[in-house]
């Protein structure tokens, strides 16, 4: 049952001159809209910060100047030419140790934040969208893995097991810490399903793996985003927790187990800030752009911002306004007429010009 | 007349550089004092842009490229709307200038009695009021626009729609303003409620001497209650004339499609025609005038030049201006 589109084209004259835009340029628009949210400047931030500490995960190991376990008789030397970062009381290299514990910081707070995400995702929206009984048992599960406190139980399990890998870390992580994002997502898909458009397509028809693929899943876009860096950084913090109270300290080099050394040695009481600094900046400025990118995305996700592209303008007199609701900008503030409506010298009998009421 | 509100060549885009859709261009309006304009088109044809352009409300990415609104109060030099400080404009607002959004009966917060809200603007505006007087003008304002000063204290649920919508243009006349913009205020209400809102809107303002811009796609409804009527069509005004010229003989075509699209209470039955086609796109506009491609009557200059607002050829020309090439405008008296 489809209406031809000439038929309608016959109706309305001038349908076509007027459905073509002046100036479409397709390719060009894509373009510009795709890399729109690098434009915002904390993306870009956080975006260039993360993609070093993940560079620096990829290759950290092959690139450290020494073995970071290999001891040395440089003891506790600050940093210098040769330890950039300083030694340990055993004449570790910091620098060394702080590089070949990226990875694994890098490695556990992703595959936990994606495990916690999918986990997230499927739990939260099939308890929202399809209530009932389905409901009651999902949110009673994450009911419960709420007041599961997450930190013991990690310290509990790793201490059963001999030798905690990283990968069964981000997996003890990503099972334990799903369920605050999976209440946010249910409550937000309750709110949706109700919604105009989602009992529209039901009426249509539509199938439920479409409708929530479809008609849902893109308005929790930014939920979900916001809920994956969030457990990313928990994920983060929770593995360099468990390290510095020394439950994984054989399961390689993290800041966490740098951290376990230093406090143990009382670095601080010696003075050799060096030991413990680099792996505090190192987890700081990993949360900063993790957070950084979590703003970014919050302001990101309403599409009418997103139109607008750039929020502050030059005015024709050179300074800058903000766009804000409620006040809107003034860019140039002339009478003059802004486009020369031409005359027909052939037509008017005098020269017209744009009508100057009765001013005054 | 003396006028109250001057736009000059207001021009509102709505983003920025050459992905920017022109939704207002060019438009020069005059409202006198105590007058009731009315403005009236399609929808997308500029309507509420230009009313939230000239009190600077448009939300992000809505910005004003060029013109000027000088507001001239009631004592005291005229000065333009456009350049006022954040501060300026937060004193401008309500108390000069006040606004009845569309479908404004869902604005009443549904937590708060009526009287909170309707005095919380007093004390805003007029800090230095004791609490007893603001709640006397509060329930002054309720009687004004009909309603029993006991409703004081009932909450917007309690209250029709009808009812909610005369409490809203109460709160609006609270601080007596000289203009007062009304942006379709009676929409989402029954024609008789309608009916009932306007003629009590004409009686406060006989009364109480504000100024009107009146904004609804209904022309039938401002022919009746309005002193003069611009029509847009594009971002532009294509006709302005007094109300009773316009329904009597409108110019150009299309004010004569729209007074054409409603029946007549009395008189012969004539045929109801539409506009054929549809609104132009603000983002590709067509060339010359924007109306040529759905104009009946369109011929060799409309496609190429813009045409311009200027008073027409005709007997009663000097109180009216249309923009159409069918009626060449004289010069237009400065």
């Amino acid at each position: 049952m489809t209406i031809p589109t000439s038929s309608t084209a016959q109706v309305i004259p001038g349908q076509g001159a007027m459905a073509t835009p002046e100036n479409a340029k397709p390719g060009k628009k894509a373009k510009r809209q795709r890399f729109l949210f690098l434009k915002n400047k904390k993306a870009a931030v956080g975006l260039v910060v993360l993609f070093f500490y993940i560079l620096f995960g990829i290759i950290g190991p092959w690139i450290t100047p020494y073995d970071p376990s290999a001891r040395s008789n440089d003891l506790l030397q600050p940093p210098s030419g040769d330890h950039w970062f300083g030694t340990t009381h055993l004449g570790q290299d910091v620098f060394s140790q702080v590089l070949d514990g990226t990875q694994s910081v890098v490695f556990v707070g992703f595959l936990a934040g994606t495990i916690a995400t999918v986990l997230s995702v499927i739990i939260g929206i099939t308890a929202g969208y399809l209530g009932g009984k389905a409901d009651d048992t999902l949110s009673a599960l994450s009911n419960v893995f709420l007041v599961i406190p997450a930190v013991p139980l990690m310290i509990i399990i790793t201490s059963i097991l001999d030798n905690a890998s990283n990968l069964l870390l981000a997996l003890i992580i990503g099972l334990t810490s799903w369920s605050w994002n999976a209440r946010v997502l249910r409550a937000q898909t309750l709110s949706l399903r109700r919604r105009d458009y989602i009992e529209a397509s039901r009426a249509t028809g539509e199938k439920t793996w479409r409708i929530v693929g479809f008609e849902l899943l893109p308005n929790l876009t930014a939920v979900i985003a916001s809920g994956f860096i969030g457990t990313v950084i928990f994920a983060v913090l929770s593995l360099i927790t468990l390290a510095f109270i020394g439950i994984v300290s054989n399961a390689g080099w993290n800041w966490g187990t740098i951290l376990f050394w230093a406090q143990g040695q009382q670095a601080l009481a010696q003075g050799a800030w060096w030991w413990f600094v680099p792996a505090g900046l190192a987890i700081a400025f990993l949360g900063t752009a993790l957070s950084l990118i979590n703003f970014a995305i919050d302001e990101f996700v309403s599409p009418r911002l997103r139109s607008a592209g750039k929020t502050k303008l030059k005015t024709a007199s050179g300074g800058t306004v903000r766009m804000r609701i409620g006040f809107t900008p003034v860019l140039s503030n002339s009478a003059e007429p802004h486009t020369h409506a031409r005359p027909l010298p052939g037509l008017t009998p005098g020269a017209a010009t744009p009508v100057v009421r009765e001013a005054k | 007349m003396e006028p109250v509100l001057e736009i000059r060549n207001l021009n509102v885009d709505y983003g920025l550089g050459d992905k920017a859709v022109r939704a207002v261009r060019d438009v020069n309006l005059t409202l006198h004092r105590g007058e009731v304009l009315g403005l009236a088109g399609e929808s997308g044809s500029g309507k509420s842009t230009l009313a939230y352009g000239l009190t600077r409300l448009l939300a992000p990415p809505g910005v004003i490229t060029g013109g000027e609104v000088i507001y001239h109060p009631e004592k005291g030099d005229p000065y333009d709307v456009l350049g006022l400080s954040d501060r300026g404009l937060r004193e401008f607002r309500w108390a000069e200038t006040a606004i009845v959004f569309q479908g404004a009966m869902n604005s009443l917060n549904p937590v708060h009695k009526i009287s909170t809200q309707l005095t919380d603007v007093l004390k805003a505006h007029e800090p230095k009021m004791s609490e007893h007087s603001r709640n006397a003008r509060a329930r002054e304002m309720l009687k004004l626009v009909g309603i029993s000063s006991d409703r004081m204290d009932a909450y917007p649920h309690q209250l029709s729609g009808g009812m909610r919508q005369r409490v809203m243009i109460g709160m609006a006349l609270i601080l007596q303003p000289q203009v007062v913009i009304m942006d379709e205020p009676t929409t989402a209400l029954d024609v008789v409620m309608q009916r009932q809102i306007l003629g009590q809107l004409i009686e406060l303002r006989e009364r109480l001497g504000f100024s009107v811009i009146f904004i609804t796609h209904d022309l039938s409804l401002l022919v009746e209650f309005s002193n003069r009527i611009a029509i847009m069509y594009g971002g532009r005004i294509v006709e302005e004339a007094p109300a009773a010229t316009i329904y009597r003989d409108a110019l150009h075509p299309y004010s004569k499609g729209l007074l054409s699209s409603f029946p007549a209470l009395r008189g012969p039955r004539r045929e109801l025609a539409g506009i054929p086609g549809s609104p132009p796109d603000l983002a590709g506009m067509p060339t010359g005038c924007s109306f040529h491609p759905r104009c009946p009557k369109a011929f060799e200059p409309c496609s190429t030049h813009i045409p311009v607002l200027g008073r027409p050829d005709s007997p009663d020309g000097a109180a009216r201006s249309v923009a159409c090439w069918l009626h060449p405008t004289e010069q237009p008296v400065g």
